[in-house]
């Protein structure tokens, strides 16, 4: 069954793939690349790795849709028509699929016994002591935030800094400010106006849902940021639910009124917060006398210091990651906008 | 007591499948948009609702129902409002319903329509 199971999704993640390739209009890709990611998260949680399989389901198949459904306001949604059949390329992929493929017969098959990953002594070391040293039930957390913290200090710094970079790159309005503002005094503004305010009657009912879902949002956010202790989740999860409550808020209700309640301001500051809460914590573990993330001295009991620092840790990640998600998204909508476009 | 639960959660699953299997000809045999998001909120809704029924008689008076029971709220307030987004995108938009009672109607479609 598990077999039957295993097949099914994989044939159709590879007919997902292949019609994301075929699919000429962007938005229909976009769409069917958010499926192929829900079905990678699938095929994940059929694997046991269910951490990996919220995560995969939260960014690749909820925020990275929306992220890319921004870009597609800003630049359209259809395809520039192929030039003529390129032969280098073809065979450059076909070589570099070929040689994966031959390289997953080397691959053991799942749940061997003998494979480096279940020999190796750190592995046992996780199982066996971690519950006793970390406290925590979830090991994907030990590990992620405690044994390998500066590795997620370092994912969450990129993070932080393919933020900065969109926000660099999309934020130069002042370049076309003057078009814009000719454009707008032929007349040429329907987004910004029409949208954002309450529209039309028939938009009541996205309203109201939606008035009722985001505070539950909100709250399963919170619940995915702490209770990535007990059962999966965390900082990266959470933070990419936190900012789409704020972007179905955005979408439905209109970009300014967002940008009142949480101005770009503001999420630029959470963004370095988060990233300086994760160091801070390090550095303050090592004026207490430890190393860089070294909880155990954050309080007298280590196993304590070991709950405030993944505490502490996963909220910096949950920050960061928000703001980020916010501020990719503030850029591209915010610029769609300005073309007279909306992401609506 | 046990094998009255599986059967219900046989039954439960099968009926909600049958759903699923209308909503996935629904989506595929309807002329147009309306009809189809029309076959694809309405089974689809009722079919997570029967399903995850069935499934909370596995798991019985525990956390887990509970979540289930939130997951079947969730579905029935977003799956219908997604719907309805769609179709009121759509009819915006100018897109007009193939199958249409319009001529007796007040409401009129925009201008620019698009047959396909």
């Amino acid at each position: 069954m598990e077999e039957f199971t295993d097949i099914f999704l994989m044939l159709l993640l590879v007919a997902g793939s292949l019609a994301v390739l075929y699919v000429r209009n962007l938005f229909v890709a976009t769409m069917l690349l958010s499926a192929v990611s829900f079905l990678m998260a699938l095929l994940f949680v059929t694997l046991d790795a269910v951490d990996v399989a919220f995560t995969e389901a939260a960014v690749g198949a909820g925020i990275s849709t929306v992220l890319y459904l921004g870009t597609l306001a800003l630049v359209g949604s259809t395809e520039r028509p192929r030039a003529k059949l390129s032969v280098i390329p073809l065979l450059l992929a076909l070589s570099i699929g070929g040689s994966l493929v031959y390289a997953t017969f080397e691959i053991p098959a799942i749940g061997a016994p003998d494979t480096p990953v279940q020999l190796s002594n750190l592995t046992q070391r996780f199982v066996e002591v971690s519950p006793v040293e970390i406290g925590i039930p979830n090991m994907v957390t030990s590990v992620l935030a405690s044994y390998r913290g500066f590795d997620t200090f370092g994912e969450t710094t990129v993070v932080f800094t393919a933020a900065i970079g969109v926000l660099l790159i999309l934020s130069q309005k002042h370049v076309r400010r003057r078009e814009e503002d000719e454009e707008e005094q032929n007349g040429l503004k329907p987004a910004t106006q029409s949208h954002g305010q309450v529209g039309s009657p028939h938009d009541l009912i996205p309203h109201v849902v939606s008035k009722v879902l985001i505070p539950f949002i909100f709250l399963f956010a919170f619940y995915v940021q702490f209770h990535g202790d007990f059962g999966p989740g965390g900082g990266f999860q959470a933070g990419v639910i936190m900012a789409a409550g704020f972007i179905l808020y955005s979408l439905i209700f209109g970009l300014h009124i967002t940008k009142k309640i949480l101005p770009l301001k503001v999420v630029e500051l959470f963004l370095a917060f988060g990233v300086l809460l994760y160091g801070g914590v390090g550095v303050v573990s090592m004026i207490k006398g430890g190393n860089f993330l070294d909880y155990n001295v954050l309080s007298a009991d280590p196993v304590a210091g070991q709950h405030l620092g993944i505490l502490l840790v996963e909220l910096g990640v949950g920050i960061t990651v928000t703001a980020a998600m916010l501020a990719i998204f503030y850029g591209f909508a915010g610029r769609a906008q300005g073309r007279g476009k909306d992401v609506n | 007591m046990d094998l009255i639960l599986d059967i219900g959660t046989w039954i439960s699953l099968l009926i909600g499948s049958f759903f699923l299997l209308v909503t996935g000809f629904g989506l595929l045999r309807f002329p147009d948009l309306y009809t189809r998001i029309h076959a694809g909120g309405m089974a689809d809704t009722l079919a997570t609702a029967i399903i995850c029924f069935g499934l909370a008689l596995q798991s019985g008076f525990t956390l887990i129902s509970v979540k289930l029971l939130f997951v079947v709220i969730f579905v029935f307030l977003t799956s219908p409002t997604a719907t309805y987004a769609l179709a009121q995108a759509a009819f915006v938009a100018g897109l007009k319903p193939k199958l249409d009672g319009f001529e007796g109607s007040s409401i009129k479609p925009a201008t620019k329509n698009d047959d396909d």
